[in-house]
């Protein structure tokens, strides 16, 4: 009897234990968000969090993107091989990562770095009563803390996916110009022709969304951990598991909802 | 039993905390008159800093009262348990400095955070730095200090530069929470009496919450004890070493016989 109901009881609690966080979640971001409203805005926090997330994570990116780009060159010559049809690398390389590669491996990139930060620095500043202290200096954590990093986040990593939108055909450029014979302006004009304005648009509102759960999840994590140092080592990780996860689920679901069609 | 004439500058009545199944404050009843020094004993794990931290509300009670001036503080709107709170200032256990800022900028912020609060315009950060030198004077610290990372200092200088920060808003109540812990004797000399200085000076109300009866003694005028999430005890500080009570008696002496028994975890 037990053996039967264990394993449904066992996947029952799982399943409310994480309606529970998600709703916990969902109050969070409402929460932080309601703060954009109501000054004061801690304009050195936001400005700060845009230039550890922008900027700092520019090289990481960069040089994920330029060699993304060249790998699916390379691969898309040998696998359109067999079919007679390497013209279309171009419009391939562009196509994947305008849509899919920029915005997917930025977030990545972006989560393991600055959503790892964020979390260890919430979360130590939560375990040494530093976030205590800010409340009884009658400054509201939330507002000081996740309100600038969650605006910095979403406005951060759509900069960061058009450097990477750039980088990744130019990766694609370099490999099939350099490696695989193509003409430098045949290859232009193919990505031109290829390259749709929606295309990059909608890889922009993903990354907008992407960089939002990025800090989210940091901030989220780090705000509610507990127990010294491994209560925020446990906070880090589940942030950057946590955001990856959601990443990519909703791009499955953007995507879903802008070329389903 | 006397009746204060005055109403208490804190008044505390039932007030009970439980965390799951385990009763943290079991209806804690506590007066503080204005410019007393209430100074708080108790056992590890016997609800001292719940306590501090409920009248913070870093904490939400679970039932009880806690009034500021014969207003409760639970009862209140949100805006005017936040006006309440910011006669407050806070000397963390463990200082809880902002270490992604200077030791000036920790003070300056507790000046700018108080101050924007009461006039409306905080002072620039120029001015803000400025009185943070004077603050770190006060407290015995160069104002060169100001310049070093929170990492860079002991102890005892973080002490200082927390108690800077508390005492930036000129807070009418002062809390502190462990304030020797982690120092030594002369270093816990130095900082109980730079507390006492501090506390006279602003004319405050403080609570004081610790393990160590010299600092009880040195800080407080009247003194509690809990025990198990009750005031087992009050009277004046100076009768702490010799309460009459077994169990305040067994603590201050640190006797390992007695009516206190230590709760082992299993």
């Amino acid at each position: 009897m037990n053996a039967v109901l264990d394993p449904i009881a066992a996947l029952g609690r799982a399943a409310l234990g994480l309606i529970k966080q998600a709703g916990a979640l969902a109050l969070f971001a409402l929460e932080a968000l309601s703060h954009l409203v109501r000054p004061p805005f801690y304009w050195r926090i936001f400005f700060s969090s845009l230039i550890e997330t922008g900027f700092f994570s520019l090289p990481v990116v960069a040089l994920t993107a330029l060699f993304s780009g060249a790998v699916i060159a390379l691969q898309s010559y040998v696998g359109f091989g067999q079919y007679h049809i390497q013209s279309a690398i171009a419009g391939i390389v562009v196509l994947a990562v305008t849509r899919e590669l920029g915005p997917v491996l930025a977030g990545l990139m972006v989560a393991g770095r600055v959503g790892a930060a964020m979390s260890a620095q919430i979360g130590t500043m939560r375990v040494t009563d530093q976030i205590d202290a800010l409340t009884t200096l009658s400054t509201d954590p939330m507002k000081y803390l996740v309100t600038p990093r969650l605006l910095a986040g979403t406005l951060a990593l759509p900069c960061l996916v058009l450097v990477a939108d750039i980088l990744g055909v130019m990766g694609g450029f370099t490999v099939s110009v350099a490696k695989l014979g193509f003409s430098p302006s045949t290859y232009i004009t193919a990505t031109l022709d290829s390259l749709k304005t929606m295309d990059v648009v909608v890889g922009l509102v993903k990354a907008a969304v992407f960089g939002f759960l990025i800090a989210l999840l940091g901030c989220y994590n780090g705000y509610n951990s507990r127990g010294g140092a491994e209560g925020v080592g446990s906070a880090t990780t589940a942030a950057v598991v946590g955001a990856s996860i959601l990443l990519l689920l909703f791009d499955y679901l953007l995507t879903d909802l802008f070329f389903s069609q | 039993m006397s009746t204060p004439l005055s109403t208490p500058k804190i008044r505390i009545r039932g007030l009970h905390k439980a965390f799951g199944s385990k009763i943290v404050l079991d209806g804690v009843d506590l007066d503080v008159e204005a410019g007393t020094s209430m100074v708080i004993i108790g056992g590890s794990g016997s609800g001292k800093s719940v306590l501090l931290r409920c009248i913070l509300g870093l904490i939400e009670p679970d039932a009880g009262s806690i009034e500021i001036d014969g207003e409760n503080l639970l009862t209140a709107s949100r805006s005017r348990q936040d006006a309440l709170r910011r006669q407050i200032g806070m000397l963390f256990q463990n200082a809880a400095l902002f270490d992604s800022m200077s030791v000036g900028e920790n003070v300056a912020f507790g000046i700018r955070a108080k101050h924007s609060d009461r006039s409306g315009a905080p002072p620039s950060r120029a001015q803000a730095l400025q009185m943070a030198g004077d603050l770190l004077k006060q407290v015995g610290l160069d104002p060169s200090v100001g310049d070093l990372s929170p990492s860079e200092l002991s102890g005892g200088m973080q002490k200082r530069v927390g108690l800077a920060r508390a005492i930036a808003g000129n807070p009418n109540i002062m809390f502190f929470d462990e304030p020797t812990t982690g120092l030594d004797p002369i270093m816990g000399a130095v900082i109980d009496g730079l507390i006492v200085d501090c506390v006279q000076k602003l004319g405050s109300t403080a609570i004081a919450i610790t393990h160590d009866m010299a600092s009880a003694q040195r800080i407080g005028n009247r003194a509690a004890m809990l025990y198990r999430g009750q005031l087992i005890w009050q009277g004046d500080a100076s009768e702490l070493m010799n309460s009459g009570n077994a169990m305040v008696d067994q603590f201050t002496h640190g006797r390992r016989e007695g009516p206190i028994t230590m709760e082992l975890r299993k």
